[in-house]
């Protein structure tokens, strides 16, 4: 893509671009959380060898994953949180 | 050439290529987007199928790569639904906390 083109557009324009941008990018933030937790819970959760389907329990652990993870997430935070007023 | 003098360019001219613009951007995030996850697949399957790496791959490994492919974009998309329904109820439950 040319950045010459950019100039050329008017304030409004511009100014669209911008936000539309900005909606890009968190989408890009949003994909590249959901690689990782994709990475993280495959690691996790499918410890036996391939075949052409997950077992029951590894697909119900797939399921439980992301809001396992999540849940610790939290739950650190707020740990740390707790922590820090007793200081 | 009107271009030269600013206002002159007609709007119907600068509205093609701002969506030039702005479907360029959205292709290049799709492209990046396929690229890691292909790479993450190899990663991932290579580590589960290709244990013992010889001269050539085998037909069974193979396979498995192929039933690993499908599994990993299984779990991708099974992790896309859960993260995205999590975030909404996190929306719902603390509106202004949002991410």
């Amino acid at each position: 893509m040319s950045a010459q083109g950019i100039p050329q557009l008017d304030d409004a324009s511009k100014r669209e671009l911008e936000g539309f941008l900005e909606q890009e990018q968190a989408k890009a933030k949003l994909q590249a959380s959901i690689h990782e937790l994709t990475n993280t819970c495959w690691n996790t959760c499918i410890t036996g060898s391939i075949s052409s389907k997950f077992s029951k329990s590894e697909a119900q652990c797939l399921e439980n994953c992301v809001d396992r993870f999540l849940d610790s997430s939290l739950y650190i935070v707020k740990q740390i949180e707790s922590q820090k007023q007793q200081l | 050439m009107s271009s030269l003098f600013g206002s002159g360019a007609p709007s119907s001219d600068m509205n093609a290529r701002k969506e030039q613009m702005k479907q360029s951007i959205q292709q290049e995030l799709a492209i990046a987007n396929a690229q890691q996850l292909i790479n993450k697949i190899n990663e991932n399957c290579f580590a589960k199928c290709i244990t013992k790496p010889s001269t050539s791959l085998t037909s069974s490994q193979e396979t498995c790569l192929s039933q690993c492919m499908s599994l990993y974009m299984a779990a991708f998309d099974q992790v896309s639904r859960s993260y995205v329904s999590r975030i909404s109820k996190e929306r719902g439950a603390a509106p202004g906390i949002g991410l």
